[in-house]
């Protein structure tokens, strides 16, 4: 099948979907890749690379679309891309269904198959093909570069002739992929890094990141919700929350905020006051700019500066990054690409039975499949009060006489057999008792690494058994002497060999 | 030739040396000295016997011991360290037959005569020192038969095999009455003492074969200690002081390991004995097991990241003993630990199918023992491992042990594997292990699965190394 990589229509968009590196797994997958003339030219990846890598480049847009079978692109395809598609292909790119029921409305219409790459399920195994998540994770590194960008001082402080620099504090709200990205790429420069997040379970993500995680002091209010993504909180915590940013605002050089919600506008959590508390020079970088801000005022698109601090609303830190998260989306969509061609012969295979395959795919032969039914699994852990209590450890219910009364029985069996039992026996059991004493004493000395030796040793000492047959083989009776001499042959055989197999495995034994 | 005191103190001197021997063990360096200690007692008890008992057919006992002590040498040439095991079994098998030929011998021998209640004592010596020969040899077959794969390692588990059981005592007991009141009158008794051995010989083929895969080291380690305690019954049986002393040293060793290894599975001695564990088969029990997602990874991605830990921490099982991948391991080890990469090894009780397997295998692959570690010594240490390495182990790094009260193996002290910042686990299939419990490890989200041949994963990690 032949896959047709259009260049992006929508303005200031520098990504693209497919990078020649990736363009030739995709040959090797056994696809035909059309790529229209200058799609890769604003992420620096040029014609010529592409054609070097094997694919076609194509100067004409409506002839590529009518070539391919399969369509790669980034974002969701505008109204003069719809009208372009066919029953018979498939595209795979963001298309946000939630949010854009017309434009869902037109691609079922189309009776193309479309797979949104924001509606991948969120599972263990679907994480290769995330592209959120990988777009998250520039998003999270670019805003930090933005940040220091409009910020007048270092990250890191230095002590230098000319003075002390301080060290800029960065407070990060929303610990999810873009949080922990903007949280190490800020660590990494210097600054002191500290973050919040409504779910507790990623306080250890944040630490093992070195970043400082404040808590709200708040009884257990749990803000996973499903599939690993944040939920609305009640009105009390938030009023905790609200207290606590405006604490910190005071405090904190940048705030870089990146609470979401799916589903839903992203919610208030920069008041203008806390804004106005705000150092002059410090900067906030909005990643949730698109869904509406989480700060009062941002301005989506632009730096807006307000009360001497600069708002940072961009939506397109990715694209910023072009060369990068093209490389990265490109690589989900193989990911992805590779899971629709098991036979790895170029022809891909819808299985709506893969949940992976089922959540992304949106619309298929003219019908709506969008939302698909919930995940399975949720990736967060479960709740720590969900944790059955460690069992309680078995009291030892035996009473202290339990082992008086063993005593006393053991010593009335001994004076039984003591009263009927010959002076001659009474002598082998003394000798037989004390033995196991010191066998008990001997043994538990032995390192657990020596086990084995230790059994093949005993299995050759055990072998003694031949003193019995050596007494019996001089016997006149030639059935005994047979006897013995057979017991003889088999002792000898574990005499020698388990002593030699000792020796062996005690020869390995070195430091 | 020599006197019978002469003889008395060349017994004495290697009860002493025996007592060295295991006293050796104790520790690596030592433990040389001691199996030498252990041969030389043996020589010296030959020597005293040979010249102060024996009278006659020296050509014959020269010649089996000549023939069995090459045999011997042999075998434990041959045997690969994988196959430890199952020689060690076939080996206890041995006593227990030497304890029942020499039983019936000294029987037949009528040349020394008891009377009164000394007969009666003999009688009942014999008649236990069979017994216990014979469980001992039926036991051991069975249980080589388990190991070398002859034998299906599930359990075989009879209808009211407890009943059975209890039969089979009590008609052992009713027998050596009999046996004590046909044999008193001098003559006779043969008849019953013959149905006891098969009796004792069913027996223990029914008690190991009624015993599930993953209690082999504890099955291995109980034979160990009958094959002493028949030697002890056949010295009370010859009134001989240096089979009674040898022989309890060899029980009390093997019912201490027995202990050990019990205690590793948290298991009651007698529920292993008892039989049936592992009988799930593969179903999840434990109730609502959660069967989440795994993760696979390759052997590149595997190296990768070996490559940029800092501690790695590898847990060997059975799977490794199959694959025989201790020296690719250890191969793995050495570029490891030439990349200033912490590696150490994390050992399980029970890992593998007797007791101290694995360190046995590792040692075999010349893994230095300072960088093996029993469980209890790194098990705090998991949380600052990066990188952890499970290689064919299932239940001994199972976290349900501890998570869920449960699990049929709740309580078993495990690795705490996952408390570390990742799982490597190399695996064949998703099977349950021998305790047919699913494991939730393979599902976490730190857990990733190397699937194939422990061997041939392992040497493309190598390779990718």
């Amino acid at each position: 099948m032949r896959i047709g990589v259009p260049g992006e229509t929508a303005p200031g968009e520098k990504r693209v979907a497919t990078t020649p590196d990736v363009a030739e797994q995709l040959i090797k997958l056994g696809f035909e890749v059309s790529v229209e003339a200058g799609a890769g030219e604003s992420a620096s990846y040029s014609d010529s690379a592409y054609r070097n890598a094997g694919c076609d480049v194509v100067s004409n847009d409506s002839e590529l679309w009518k070539s391919a079978d399969i369509i790669l692109k980034v974002r969701a395809p505008d109204a003069s891309e719809t009208a372009l598609l066919r029953r018979e292909q498939t595209l795979i790119s963001f298309v946000w269904p939630g949010q854009n029921a017309e434009l869902l409305a037109t691609l079922t219409e189309s009776g193309a198959t479309v797979m949104a790459m924001d509606s991948v399920p969120r599972i263990s195994r679907a994480q290769k093909m995330d592209a959120l998540s990988s777009m998250a994770n520039i998003g999270g590194y670019r805003a930090v570069v933005e940040a220091a960008q409009h910020f007048g001082r270092f990250f890191t402080g230095q002590i230098t002739a000319a003075g002390k620099i301080p060290p800029a504090k960065v407070l990060v709200i929303g610990a999810g992929v873009a949080g922990l990205a903007a949280i190490g790429t800020a660590k990494s420069m210097g600054a002191i890094v500290r973050a919040f997040d409504t779910r507790p379970e990623v306080k250890e993500q944040v630490e093992s990141m070195d970043a400082e995680f404040l808590m709200l002091d708040f009884d257990d209010e749990d803000g996973a919700g499903e599939g690993g993504y944040a939920k609305v909180m009640s009105e009390e915590f938030i009023k905790a929350e609200m207290a606590l940013f405006a604490e910190q605002a005071k405090d904190v050089d940048i705030i870089i905020t990146t609470a979401l919600i799916p589903g839903k506008p992203a919610p208030r959590l920069i008041t203008a006051e806390m804004v106005e508390s705000m150092k002059d020079g410090s900067v906030i970088v909005d990643l949730a700019a698109e869904q509406g801000g989480n700060c009062e005022l941002t301005e989506p698109n632009r730096v807006a500066v307000k009360h001497g601090v600069s708002i940072i609303g961009y939506t397109d830190l990715p694209s910023r990054l072009a060369a990068q998260s093209s490389q990265l989306y490109a690589t989900n969509l193989k990911h992805l690409l590779t899971d629709l061609t098991p036979e790895k012969d170029g022809q891909i295979v819808v299985d709506m039975e893969d949940e992976v395959i089922r959540g992304a795919t949106i619309c298929k032969d003219g019908e709506t499949t969008w939302p698909p039914p919930a995940p399975k699994l949720s990736a967060a852990p479960p709740k720590p009060a969900d944790e059955a209590p460690p069992p309680p450890k078995e009291e030892d219910k035996r009473s202290p006489f339990g082992p008086l009364i063993a005593m006393g029985l053991g010593g009335l069996a001994l004076l039984g057999l003591g009263a009927v039992a010959p002076p001659s026996f009474m002598a082998h059991f003394t000798v037989f008792v004390l033995a196991c004493f010191v066998g008990y004493m001997v043994i538990w000395n032995v390192t657990p690494a020596l086990h084995t030796p230790l059994m093949s040793v005993t299995n050759a000492i055990s072998s003694i058994i031949v003193i019995g047959a050596l007494v019996q083989i001089s016997s006149d009776n030639d059935v005994i002497k047979w006897i013995a001499a057979f017991t003889i042959l088999i002792t000898a055989v574990n005499i020698a060999g388990g002593f030699a197999v000792t020796r062996r495995m005690l020869e390995m034994f070195r430091k | 030739m020599i006197s019978a005191g002469i003889v008395t103190v060349s017994y004495i001197a290697a009860t002493i040396l025996f007592i060295l021997a295991l006293g050796g063990l104790s520790n690596q360096e030592t433990a040389r000295r001691g199996n030498w200690y252990g041969i030389a007692g043996m020589a010296i008890a030959l020597l005293a016997t040979v010249l102060g008992v024996v009278t006659q057919h020296y050509a014959l006992l020269l010649g089996a011991l000549v023939i069995g002590g090459s045999v011997g040498l042999v075998l434990a040439r041959r045997v690969q360290m994988t196959q430890m095991p199952e020689l060690v079994a076939i080996l206890h098998s041995l006593v227990g037959l030497a304890a029942v030929a020499v039983g019936f011998a000294s029987f037949m021998d009528e040349t020394k005569t008891y009377v009164g209640i000394e007969e009666t004592i003999h009688n009942i010596e014999i008649y236990v020192g069979i017994l216990i020969g014979a469980v001992t040899f039926s036991g051991s077959v069975i249980a080589f038969g388990k190991l070398s794969g002859r034998i299906g390692g599930k359990p075989l588990l009879l209808p009211a095999r407890h009943w059975l059981n209890l039969i089979l005592l009590l008609a052992a007991i009713w027998y050596g009455r009999e046996f004590a009141i046909h044999a008193a009158g001098g003559g006779g008794g043969m008849f019953p003492l013959a149905i006891m051995t098969v009796i004792a010989l069913a027996f223990g083929i029914h008690m190991v074969m009624a015993i599930g895969g993953a209690d082999m080291p504890v099955v291995v380690s109980m034979l160990n200690s009958y094959s002493g305690w028949a030697a002890s019954a056949t010295g009370f049986m010859l009134s001989n002081d240096l089979l009674i002393v040898t022989g309890a040293l060899v029980g009390s060793s093997g019912a201490i390991l027995s202990y050990i290894m019990c205690r590793a599975m948290n298991r009651k001695f007698l529920n292993v004995i008892a039989g049936g564990f592992g009988t799930g088969g593969g179903s999840t029990a434990g109730g609502g097991e959660e069967d989440g997602e795994i993760v696979a990874i390759e052997a590149v991605e595997t190296a990768e990241l070996l490559a940029g830990a800092k501690q790695v921490m590898i847990v060997p099982g059975y799977g490794m003993a199959v694959a025989q991948a201790q020296h690719t391991v250890y191969e793995i080890v050495k570029t490891l630990r030439a990349k200033k990469v912490d590696v150490r090894f994390g050992i399980h009780p029970v890992a593998g199918r007797m007791p101290g397997h694995m360190n046995v295998l590792l040692a075999e692959a010349k893994v230095p023992y300072d960088i093996v570690f029993e469980m209890d010594e790194i098990n705090e240490d998991f949380p600052d491992v990066d990188v952890s390495v499970v290689i064919g182990a299932n239940d001994i790094v199972n976290p349900s042990a501890q998570e869920v009260p449960d699990s049929p193996i709740a309580g078993m002290p495990v690795l705490e594997v996952w408390k570390g910042a990742t799982t490597i686990v190399l695996k064949r299939s998703m099977a349950t292990g021998y305790a047919g419990v699913q494991n939730p490890l393979f599902f976490k989200d730190n857990t990733r699965m190397l699937f194939g041949d422990a061997k041939d994963s392992l040497d493309s990690v190598l390779k990718a190394l």
